[in-house]
């Protein structure tokens, strides 16, 4: 069985499975739940200064798959609206009854010096382990001043980072927002302000849906609606883009990242570690199913790293980062075709029509005099896109073969038809 | 499959109570739950197989494509576009020879897509929703034509014919409409009238006249029909039964199951039928299939399906001979009635046992006996040519081009009684269908 603890900002955890900071770590109950079931850690969900704020109804939407599964989530609730003392007190007693699990108090205030100080100080009193820097809720908060209006501006999350960094002494983690540029940016200015780690993504400013009969977004609030913050398996890619950028950056590498968003299973999780991440938040996750879905993380993450060899995650974090590279680094040379296997194809037609109508028309379809259907691949017209692998039903029907060759690897920037430069 | 009233989904019934209000359905409808995860599990293939299998070339990916967005009645029509009849054919098809055999599922052993179902939860959708016909017919066109019959074949002819802005006149020979469809299918795949409330919204395009109690060959004759209109469509299907060729055949209890089937249908309380105990059906076709599943579900004690070949040979598909046994059906096979037991009434039937021999089917003198006091024919119907004299026939049915074009000019027919037909309600509508835009071309020449 492989090790799965893991540490991140000093802090030690028996698995890298922690909740985000959300309704899931809302409150007491929640949060035993989550510790029963095996979660390592939680973000409890943001804390403001007291008054607690109002939520409205309705408060999500979603985004459907096949099935009615749902690959994206998206929400307009705001931080905690409950007072803070009941939180602090719920936090203190949970430390003690779960000496082995971590607790991260996170938070938000308007951008004043004693604001942050001073909550940041009270929340340290419960006993958490570190503090989490709200600066990405992209609703309701960032009209207040705070939330993403603060994260968008790389020189308020130094300046609030630095605030909580001198004001406690237990590790900080800035929580970033997707909703900017470039995300170097927030990064470098929360490793500028003393961050001890990178907590991303938070959700992604969207419209989930309009409701065509109230003709306004959903979720309607007395028809009515606003964009809220989408997350769910959708946004996974963005944030391993962005987990990937900070990872490789000269200026934020080596930076500790607790991963968020889209993280649903072992597979994503590992995804995640293996673009550098110390350790995982999963909130929509565990919204959709329910605190059981930990269990197969932690199997199915360590039968995989089993499989592999990894005894620790150290074995493996961080492997894929050496091959996250820029366009301009990738070899020219190498070229890949499609294989149709004959014997697993069912004969649906999806690959054909696919390239037909949106890619290299490569796949040629013949029908014989028994309606026999038969499609392959004309290797002269393939460019190696995917498109038929990736629509086709039938699990590894087509394969993507690398084709042999003697050619060196050659870059763009050493291309003799770039007119840029190029070696001629 | 229980026998109950059931009062359930009536509203467009009309006030008439027939039999197959104490029949369950064959295949439960689909929820909506069950509709979206069905639907998802088709694949979209590209110029699909299963379009190929259906007769009438309904766009079935499109379709369920329709239903898995939530677009319901577009997916309703997309139906009936090729096959006004979609809603019976959604019930009565044999679908597993059909569209389902050929959906790509099978090739990768995983479940076909259950398209009959699916293509009765969107009709049944469309229908029971109201409103207006779903398709308009196109500038009047001034052309007058006839049909006689008003089975599948003919009304799918006079709605497209209707559709293309003719006027279209309906002799049918008895008091209702539907053909087969009201007297012929079985109970358990018609519930709630369907046939009846099918015919009314297909008659909601406009422009068709039914005239009831008009057969042709009395009063009404071909050549007036003729010169009566632009072009007449025949649609008669299969009027006449064949005998089992036996003497004593015609004895108390020895009725052809057609006409059993049809007292199913139409009768008021089907449990009142006095049907008998001890019932041999013979033959290997779905009436055969029908007719004793029917019977079973009408309380008969025993009920023996005794077909001369083997279970491969059968008209019946696989599901179907199943479908028997599950009700209780005792299935003999290679056995051939060769005499007649009882005096005034049957009392027993002799069969003798068949084998091949050099491919041909004969008798091995090995013969017993199976007693009853019921026996149903279900050997095959055949054309019935009254008052159809003038056209020349192939094979025993009308003969006619690949345009539906009979022996007279400007006669067209289609479904069971021309020699292409195929005893399925998807082919005689498809037969309509066609025909009807072959007159339409036919018309602008003539
Ligand atoms: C018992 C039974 C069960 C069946 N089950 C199925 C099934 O489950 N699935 C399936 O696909 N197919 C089934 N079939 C076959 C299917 O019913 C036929 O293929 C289909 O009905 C043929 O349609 P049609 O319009 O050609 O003829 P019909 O349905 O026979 O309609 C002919 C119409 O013409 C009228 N008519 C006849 N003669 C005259 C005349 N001289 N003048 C005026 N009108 C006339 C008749 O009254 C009738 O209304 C079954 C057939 C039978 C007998
Ligand atoms: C393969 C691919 C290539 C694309 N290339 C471009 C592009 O060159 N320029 C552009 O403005 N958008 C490009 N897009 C984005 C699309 O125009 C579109 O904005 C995006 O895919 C979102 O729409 P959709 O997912 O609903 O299709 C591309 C998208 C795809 C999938
Ligand atoms: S990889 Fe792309 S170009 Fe090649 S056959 Fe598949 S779809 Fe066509």
């Amino acid at each position: 069985m492989a090790d799965l603890r893991c540490s991140i900002a000093g802090i030690d955890s028996i698995n890298p499975f922690w909740l985000a900071s959300a309704p899931p770590t809302d409150k007491y109950i929640n949060v035993v739940r989550a510790f029963e079931a095996g979660w390592a850690g939680v973000v409890w969900k943001t804390l403001g200064e007291d008054p607690p704020v109002i939520n409205v109804a309705s408060r999500y939407g979603a985004l459907y798959g096949s099935n009615r599964g749902v690959i994206g989530f998206n929400n307009i609730e705001l931080i905690s609206d409950r007072p803070l003392e009941v939180n602090l007190r719920e936090i203190a007693q949970i430390r003690k009854e779960w000496p082995d699990r971590v607790i991260i108090g996170s938070m938000m205030a308007p951008v004043d010096e004693r604001a942050w100080k001073d909550l940041a100080i009270r929340i340290a009193g419960a006993g958490v382990h570190g503090i989490e820097l709200n600066l990405g809720c992209p609703h309701g908060m960032c009209e207040r001043d705070m939330g993403s209006a603060i994260g968008q501006v790389p020189e308020m999350i130094e300046q609030t980072t630095r605030w909580v960094r001198e004001a406690v002494d237990i590790p900080v983690f800035t929580k970033l927002t997707p909703n900017i540029t470039d995300i170097l940016w927030s990064a470098e200015a929360a490793k500028a302000g003393g961050a001890d780690a990178i907590s991303l993504i938070n959700t992604v400013n969207s419209v989930i849906s309009v409701d065509l009969d109230a003709m306004a977004p959903n979720p309607v609030v007395d028809g009515k609606g606003t964009h809220g913050g989408y997350c769910g398996a959708a946004v996974k890619p963005i944030a391993l883009h962005m987990v990937a950028e900070i990872a490789r950056s000269p200026e934020t590498q080596g930076i500790d990242i607790s991963a968020i968003g889209g993280i649903e299973n072992w597979r994503d999780a590992a995804e995640f570690i293996a673009l550098g991440a110390n350790a995982l938040q999963v909130c929509t996750a565990a919204m959709l199913y329910g605190f059981r879905i930990v269990d197969d993380m932690i199997d199915g993450l360590s039968s995989y790293m089993d499989s592999k060899g990894y005894k620790t995650i150290e074995d493996f974090r961080g492997l894929a980062i050496r091959n996250t590279v820029n366009w301009n680094d990738l070899n020219m040379n190498f070229d890949t075709k499609a294989v149709i296997d004959q014997e697993a194809c069912i004969e649906c037609g999806r690959c054909h029509i696919a390239c037909e109508d949106a890619a290299h028309q490569a796949i040629k379809f013949d029908v014989s005099p028994e309606g026999k259907r038969t499609f392959t691949v004309i290797d002269q017209e393939c460019v190696g896109c995917n498109l038929c692998a990736i629509i086709c039903p039938v699990p590894n029907c087509i394969e993507m073969r690398p084709v042999e060759t003697d050619l060196p690897y050659l870059t763009w920037p050493d291309h003799p038809k770039n007119p840029l430069g190029g070696s001629q | 499959m229980t026998l109950h009233s059931r009062k359930d989904d009536c509203a467009a019934a009309s006030a008439h109570q027939d039999a197959t209000l104490f029949f369950d359905d064959l295949h439960k409808p689909l929820t909506d739950l069950m509709a979206v995860k069905e639907a998802d599990h088709c694949l979209y293939c590209y110029d699909a197989p299963c379009i190929k299998a259906c007769p009438t070339s309904i766009d079935i990916p499109t379709f369920i494509h329709q239903i898995r967005t939530g677009n319901v009645t577009g997916s309703a029509r997309t139906i009936l576009s090729e096959n006004i009849m979609g809603g019976t054919c959604a019930r009565a098809c044999p679908t597993e020879v059909l569209c389902e055999q050929a959906c790509v599922h099978n090739l990768a052993e995983t479940k076909p897509v259950e398209i009959g179902l699916l293509q009765r939860y969107a009709t049944d959708h469309l229908m029971a929703k109201g409103g207006p016909h779903p398709f308009q017919r196109a500038v009047e066109t001034g052309r007058h034509l006839a049909v006689i019959g008003a089975g599948p074949a003919g009304l799918s002819f006079a709605h497209r014919a209707a559709m293309l802005g003719h006027r279209v006149s309906v002799y049918e020979a008895r008091s209702k409409p539907g053909g087969l469809n009201e007297y012929g299918l079985a109970a358990y795949k018609m519930v709630n009238n369907f046939a009846a409330r099918e015919v009314e919204f297909l008659l909601g395009i406009g422009g068709i006249d039914i005239m009831y109690d008009q057969p042709l060959g009395g009063v009404l004759t071909l050549n007036d029909m003729r010169l009566q209109h632009d072009a007449v469509f025949i649609g008669v299907g299969l009027g006449g039964v064949n005998d089992l060729g036996l003497e004593g055949e015609d004895k108390d209890g020895i009725t052809d199951a057609i006409d059993f089937i049809e007292q199913v249908r139409q009768s008021d309380d089907p449990s009142r039928i006095k049907l008998g105990q001890h019932i041999i059906v013979i033959g290997g076709g779905n009436t055969a299939i029908d007719a004793a599943v029917q019977s079973k579900q009408l309380g008969a004690e025993n009920v023996t399906l005794v077909y001369r070949r083997g279970e491969s040979q059968m008209g019946a598909t696989g599901f179907e001979v199943d479908l028997a046994r599950r009700n209780g059906v005792k299935v003999v096979l290679w056995s051939k009635p060769v005499a007649v037991q009882g005096v005034q009434a049957v009392t027993a039937l002799t069969f003798e046992r068949t084998q091949l021999v050099d491919g041909r089917l004969t008798g091995t003198g090995d013969s017993y006996d199976i007693a009853c006091d019921r026996v149903l024919k279900a050997i095959g119907q055949k054309f019935d040519g009254a008052g159809l004299l003038a056209l020349d026939t192939s094979y025993g049915k009308l003969t006619v081009t690949d345009d539906y074009q009979t022996s007279v000019t400007g006669v067209f027919a289609g479904g069971d009684c021309i020699a292409t037909g195929e005893d399925l309600t998807v082919q005689a509508v498809e037969d309509g269908k066609q025909a009807a835009l072959f007159v339409d071309s036919w018309l602008q020449n003539n």
